[in-house]
């Protein structure tokens, strides 16, 4: 219990005729990053409200630092941060008033919060904007902001809500790179998000959610595993050239290689990169040329297909 | 430092950041200053010749009061939208999930709103003052009316915060709030002394809150008899205060 971080047990939560969540258990380990997956309306964000002292479970029972979240909500509340899809700044002030203004929220001494503030703007970059107000911040540095906003109070257990939904391509690797650095400081996180790559990227241990229930947890590659191991892929010119491939590499997979236009996988289970040089001497033998050559690992969209039948991006209706 | 006293202080914190952002966002100071202006000027100098009203100074002084009561009252309809505004926004979860006081959410909105609307009705009063306006009832029967209409706002704003709270979208709560503040300000006695409208319209008039508190404001402001208004102003807004107070603080608990 001493290294538990967060713990849901059953948990169950109705709005009305609807059933948001169904049965969730979890626990994240205390240090460790929990990548909640699943697509809008899988019941991600409620778990998250929950945790947060926002909502009341139905039933069940959420304690955060061995803190039960609805009867003991206050002690709760001092060791959490949250950062929720929509960010919760005052466009009218500015950076560094916004972080000042929480750091009193959080009852620290206004020299206190007047240094956490500078050394956080330090932290997310965001310097150089620090006295200008956030309405002209762009999206990735309001989303910075932000989270800069839930680190005030120093928290034991942060939770992401979706921190990268609606960023840009860009402006998600830098927030990677900021979650990243929370956490090698040792902050416990559960990040929930429907991007598999940012699941893959950031999380130790990943649960998904479909429909308000854990329909699978592992890592990242214990859940790849499930859907099979390694794929040597590569493209070739023409599709004479396929059927020469597809001719030269034939038992080195597991089932024959699979032709799709003019790419050519073949499934190597775990043996990768074994399996890629064997390929690479048999095309070599036969005069084949190739491109684009490489080891897949199946991504978790394969996963989340495989675990669901549909596929994540999907509305759940 | 006791749980009160943080209650004290977060409140004042959330005060001020609701303040700053007044200060800083143009259309709120035009709406809040300039309007009223705008209104004491139009009646003043454009409604106001063809209004009779018998009190000492004329039409002006039987004017203002009514003025500042309708501005205190429409002062509510920025309470409402800013709540409105920071519900959709998702501002109330991020300061739910934190550790200050449940009350400072509500309570730094009021108290913002109070100093706010004070300004205002002293802006009112210097305009009032340019225009030819006088108080009749020294310096402390004056008093009593800006307080009187500032605990008037105070009550409306309780109304206010329930509906932006409730309706939780910024152009419903606007159009929701002409719907009820209209009538309310304008079938009264803030502008035109109720005696000059139809029987079925007087009905109401005469008994609504805004005009006892409006008719009180004048009575102290211009060192008229109170009659039974101010009596009946402490019973409406006492009402008002006791049923909205707890509607409001159980609508914003409530709130997601």
């Amino acid at each position: 219990m001493s290294d538990v971080a967060v713990v849901l047990e059953g948990i169950t939560k109705s709005f009305g005729d609807v059933e948001a969540l169904r049965g969730v258990d979890l626990t994240v380990p205390r240090g460790s990053v929990l990548g909640v997956l699943g697509p809008n309306g899988a019941g991600k964000t409620t778990a998250v409200r929950i945790l947060a002292t926002l909502l009341r479970p139905t039933s069940g029972t959420a304690y955060v630092e061995g803190h039960d979240v609805v009867r003991d909500a206050a002690a709760v509340r001092r060791l959490i941060g949250l950062t929720g899809q929509a960010t919760a700044l005052v466009d009218e002030l500015t950076g560094r008033e916004n972080l000042v203004m929480v750091g009193r929220l959080h009852h620290l001494p206004k020299t206190e919060a007047e240094s956490r503030a500078a050394a956080l703007l330090e932290q997310f970059d965001l310097v150089d904007a620090a006295d200008r107000t956030a309405k002209t911040y762009s999206g990735g540095m309001r989303r910075r902001l932000d989270l800069a906003a839930s680190l005030v109070g120093q928290p034991k257990v942060l939770f992401l809500d979706e921190p990268t939904t609606g960023l840009d391509p860009r402006s998600r690797i830098a927030m990677w790179d900021v979650i990243r650095d929370l956490v090698r400081e040792g902050t416990t996180l559960l990040l929930t998000t429907q991007y598999l790559d940012e699941a893959d990227e950031l999380a130790d241990n990943i649960v998904v959610f479909d429909r308000g229930k854990v329909i699978a947890e592992g890592t990242s590659d214990a859940l790849k595993d499930r859907v099979g191991g390694d794929v040597v892929a590569f493209s070739v010119a023409s599709a004479a050239a396929a059927t020469q491939a597809v001719d030269a590499v034939a038992n080195v997979g597991d089932g024959a290689p699979v032709v799709s236009g003019l790419d050519v996988s073949v499934a190597v289970g775990s043996r990768g990169s074994e399996a890629l040089l064997d390929v690479v001497r048999r095309l070599d033998a036969a005069k084949v040329t190739v491109t684009g050559l490489g080891i897949r690992r199946p991504s978790l969209d394969d996963v989340f297909l495989a675990l669901t039948g549909h596929v994540a991006e999907e509305e759940s209706a | 430092m006791s749980e009160l006293t943080w209650a004290v202080a977060d409140t004042w914190v959330m005060a001020k950041r609701n303040l700053t952002v007044w200060l800083r966002v143009p259309a709120y100071l035009v709406f809040t200053v300039v309007q009223p202006t705008i209104f004491t000027l139009l009646f003043r100098y454009v409604f106001g010749g063809a209004i009779h009203a018998d009190v000492p100074g004329g039409y002006v002084n039987y004017l203002l009061p009514g003025i500042i009561g309708q501005t205190a009252a429409f002062a509510s309809f920025a309470t409402a939208i800013s709540l409105a505004v920071e519900v959709q926004k998702g501002v109330i979860d991020r300061m739910r999930a934190m550790p200050m006081a449940r009350s400072a959410f509500l309570g730094g909105r009021l108290l913002a709103d109070v100093v706010r609307m004070t300004i205002t009705i002293l802006v009112i009063v210097g305009v009032g003052y340019a225009v030819g306006f006088r108080f009749h009832g020294g310096f402390g029967r004056a008093v009593a009316m800006v307080a009187l209409a500032i605990v008037l706002g105070a009550a409306v704003c309780c109304i206010s915060a329930t509906i932006g709270l409730w309706l939780k979208d910024e152009e419903s709560t606007q159009a929701f709030g002409m719907i009820w503040m209209f009538p309310l300000t304008f079938v009264s006695s803030a502008f035109v002394p109720v005696s000059s409208m139809p029987g079925w319209l007087q009905a109401f008039a005469v008994n609504q809150p805004i005009t006892h508190v409006v008719n009180a404001m004048r009575a102290l402001a211009l060192g008229l008899p109170l009659h039974d208004d101010l009596w009946l102003s402490a019973v409406w807004l006492t009402g008002i205060f006791v049923v909205f107070a707890p509607l409001a603080v159980r609508v914003y608990k409530r709130v997601s």
